[in-house]
């Protein structure tokens, strides 16, 4: 049996882990993948279900409102600062991680700081949302809200709405958690004793996919 | 991370190469809690897998004879019956209601708990780190997880079993709209959330396992050992923690979708419902139960390559050992291990040709999923290649190696019948579909689990399962098999469904009485011949001729090189080094050449 092996370097030849992957990132990435699958099951059956209805809410009425002020003039605005808010904490990760390479632990403290404000900011954006949307007579089974042309509409607008929304939140929250306790050993000098700080790009990698997860969430619930 | 960092602190595990000092491997301290229960050891792991897995298959297969008494004495009473089922067997007659639950649960049970939890658990916690050389897995306490995720998720299935309103019973592919309504269903009541809850855990548990073992496998394999020198046990067992770990997140998100319409009064997958029971029309509109057909086949498809992928790799290994030749077409196993797991998430539909699917769509369907055949036919080639002109021992895993491949051909011909979707629509839901999928996964992949436990049993316990009640064990099963599930293939063809628990009012079926009597008999004698290899498998953990090699079967691959009772960390020392595949059998005329054993002048590089 022959067998083709590369040029240089035999990564696959054992002995070694193939591309320089820790065995926890490469776990991580798989994790990811079959974290994708769960939410892409779940949009998927919200676009079938959207797709077998003869009509659907106008995200740009329900979605209409800002804390104190009201009803804004264009619509979005509240929805389009959570997902700024998502996607800042995820600039302040990358800084987190570009931190950690260089084992700066005051930087890594710093830019971890940051990321959990945002994901907290998000996460009461979210709970500001719901409580609004739930004040207005919508919540699971119950769907205040006409369709676009003008007809009753059924509640699997909001039924699916707040499962997928609420899923995602989950996962945020989940996020939260962990970067607290890579603040929590980082603060402890854990990553400067061990000499790396593979965790936090761990933690990274996970906290990019929520925020990922988000752009695909926001796009089905908010703009098509 | 490196091999040697797996573990903590080996070095002081490393003892001993002698037999008769092997106690000394556990000489340092571990209590009972840490060394039998929550333990970190890939080896214990994968005990406790398989013993879960016993207990579990006890129970199923008991359920089966229960309800196959049914089937096949649909007019007399067991007495005893009501002893054990209580309300659920007045007068020793099953109700109806408890028929339903005992199938859904038989079927729950096996595919899941045994041929998944324990056929994979055991085997890829045993297999993984002995085969490609490494001291564990690559997270010993994601692993340890791994079991306990399991454990949970079967105490809360099994206490289902003892609930009031019983067992979840709309049939292991808990379809909704039944699943989804308390009111249609003694057992869409609390039974239908135990389910759901133990299916949770279980795909949690499924995730850790296979996130481990997918690492393992790609990051800790010794030197020498690359991805085209790995027993072909270990590529089977990663594809299966690949399709695991992409398939079962979809169930979940089904399962989620399931529990919000069972209790927060949405509509996914309800819709114009009028329940007869209660007299009342349900307000859910707009949901849709195909739905959730799409989400539970597009696991339950990738699930049943679940279960049958590993009990091809042990059978490919041990036939391979056993006939004393190599593998025959290496790369080839390799290739249509491959390619079924890729068709396997694109086939999922051909469950669902009557339930109203477009016809245009089922006839991708249908394409795809005859193209299985071709991986599937090369396998089968491969396997009687490699006995063919071998120097066959017919040790017992050895003889189910080779009964695995005579099931799994019977099996999987009749597949090619229902996965045409014009068939399908006579062959559907009706016996014929019951003996399809019982042979080529069900008794297919036991054979495939017995295979490999009759064959690595010397290296997990250090003493051999008695032989002679192995071939008993082995003749019964293959021939109770065939006898059992032949003649449902007659009962299907002539329209008689499944899911039903008597019948002798259809003048169209009452004609097979004495064949569903003659079902049930062989049913019990093969069910007790299980029980005597439980009783072979506990007896010799503790009684069993002990052995006295290291390599008793004359194998190539590493878990051979280990102490006759490793501790944790497997090898004494350093892991050796590997410099050939592990098919080198009969080479040379040599009868055989460890892995670990340097090419000679004259050979040229695997």
């Amino acid at each position: 049996m022959a067998q083709a092996v590369p040029a240089g370097q035999k990564w696959w030849s054992g002995g070694k882990s193939p591309f320089h992957v820790e065995y926890g990132k490469l776990m991580m990435w798989f994790f990811l993948m079959s974290d994708a699958f769960t939410f892409g099951a779940l949009l998927i059956s919200y676009g079938t279900i959207r797709m077998s209805s003869n009509a659907w809410p106008n995200p740009n009425e329900v979605f209409k409102t800002f804390p104190i002020i009201g009803e804004m003039p264009v619509p979005l605005a509240f929805v389009s600062l959570m997902t700024f808010i998502l996607i800042m904490s995820s600039v302040t990760m990358v800084l987190a991680v570009g931190a950690g390479h260089n084992n700066d632990r005051k930087a890594v403290l710093k830019w971890l700081f940051w990321t959990i404000i945002g994901g907290l900011a998000f996460l009461s954006c979210q709970a500001w949302e719901w409580t609004h949307l739930h004040m207005e007579g919508a919540w699971w089974g119950r769907n205040p809200f006409m369709n676009i042309d003008g007809t009753q509409s059924s509640s699997n607008f909001t039924n699916f709405f707040f499962t997928i929304t609420g899923f995602h939140g989950f996962h945020v929250f989940s996020g939260v958690i962990v970067n607290i306790i890579m603040f929590i050993m980082t603060w402890k000098g854990t990553f400067e004793r061990k000499g790396h700080y593979l965790m936090i790009e761990k933690a990274g990698l996970y906290w990019h996919f929520v925020d990922l997860v988000w752009v695909f969430v926001f796009t089905c619930f908010y703009l098509l | 991370m490196s091999n040697e960092l797996a573990i903590h602190g080996q070095g002081e595990t490393m003892v001993s190469h002698d037999a008769h000092h092997e106690h000394d491997l556990h000489h340092h301290k571990q209590s009972f809690i840490t060394k039998y229960v929550f333990s970190q050891d890939h080896k214990t792991i994968c005990k406790q897998f398989l013993i879960t897995g016993i207990i579990w298959a006890m129970i199923g297969g008991l359920m089966s004879v229960i309800f196959r008494l049914q089937l096949g004495y649909p007019d007399s009473t067991f007495p005893w019956l009501e002893d054990i089922l209580g309300k659920w067997a007045k007068g020793g007659k099953l109700t109806p209601e408890a028929y339903y639950a005992l199938v859904t649960m038989h079927g729950t049970i096996l595919v899941f708990f045994v041929l998944t939890g324990g056929l994979s658990g055991t085997f890829a916690n045993f297999l993984i780190p002995l085969q490609i050389g490494a001291r564990d897995m690559a997270s010993p306490f994601l692993n340890m997880l791994s079991y306990w995720f399991f454990w949970l998720g079967s105490v809360v299935l099994l206490s289902s079993l003892f609930i009031e309103t019983g067992p979840a019973s709309g049939g292991w592919t808990i379809y909704p709209p039944l699943s989804a309504l308390g009111d249609a269903n003694l057992g869409s009541q609390a039974g239908m959330d135990f389910w759901i809850v133990g299916m949770a855990l279980f795909v949690i548990s499924s995730l850790l396992g296979g996130l481990n073992y997918i690492t393992t496998i790609l990051n800790m394999r010794t030197k020498g050992m690359s991805m085209t020198r790995l027993p072909l046990t270990i590529w089977a067992l990663l594809f299966t923690a690949i399709l695991g770990v992409l398939s079962f997140p979809v169930l979940l998100s089904g399962l989620i979708l399931l529990m919000f319409d069972r209790h927060f009064g949405t509509s996914f997958f309800l819709s114009d419902i009028f329940i007869t029971a209660t007299q009342t029309a349900l307000p859910n509109e707009g949901g849709s139960p195909i739905l959730f057909q799409h989400l539970f086949w597009f696991l339950g498809h990738p699930e049943v390559y679940i279960i049958i992928l590993p009990a091809m790799g042990l059978v490919s290994e041990v036939m391979a050992i056993n006939a004393r030749k190599p593998i025959f077409g290496y790369m080839a196993m390799v290739g249509s291990l491959f390619a079924i797991t890729i068709l396997a998430f694109l086939v999922w539909a051909h469950h669902m040709f009557v339930t109203g699917l477009n016809p245009f769509l089922g006839s991708v369907f249908v394409l795809l999923t005859l193209l299985i055949a071709v991986p599937s036919a090369i396998k089968v080639f491969n396997w009687l290649t490699t006995l063919w002109r071998g120097n066959l021992r017919f040790t017992p895993g050895m003889l189910f190696a080779i009964g695995f491949v005579s099931i799994f051909i019977s099996g999987g011909l009749t597949g090619i019948f229902i996965g045409n979707s014009t068939l399908d629509i006579h062959l559907h839901d009706t016996y014929f579909m019951i003996a399809h999928f019982h042979l080529v996964m069900g008794v297919a992949a036991f054979f495939g689990m017995f295979c490999g436990v009759y064959h690595w049993f010397p290296k997990m316990f250090g003493r051999y399962m008695n032989n002679t009640m192995a071939y008993i064990h082995f003749w019964v099963t293959l021939a109770g098999a065939y006898l059992i599930f032949w003649p449902m293939h007659y009962e299907g063809l002539a329209g008689m469904p499944r899911r039903y628990m008597d019948y002798s009012g259809w003048s169209s079926f009452n004609k097979f009485a004495g064949l569903n009597q003659f079902i049930t008999d062989v049913a019990l004698i093969v069910f007790a011949v299980q029980l005597m290899f439980v009783f072979n498998f506990f007896y010799s953990i503790f009684k069993g001729r002990k052995v006295t090699t290291k390599n008793p079967w004359g194998a190539n691959t590493l878990e051979w090189t280990t102490p006759i009772r490793p501790g944790h960390g497997n090898w004494v020392g350093e892991i050796p080094e590997v410099y050939r595949w592990a098919y080198d059998y009969g080479k040379d005329g040599k009868d055989f050449i460890p892995q670990t054993e340097p090419l000679g002048a004259d050979e040229q590089h695997h």
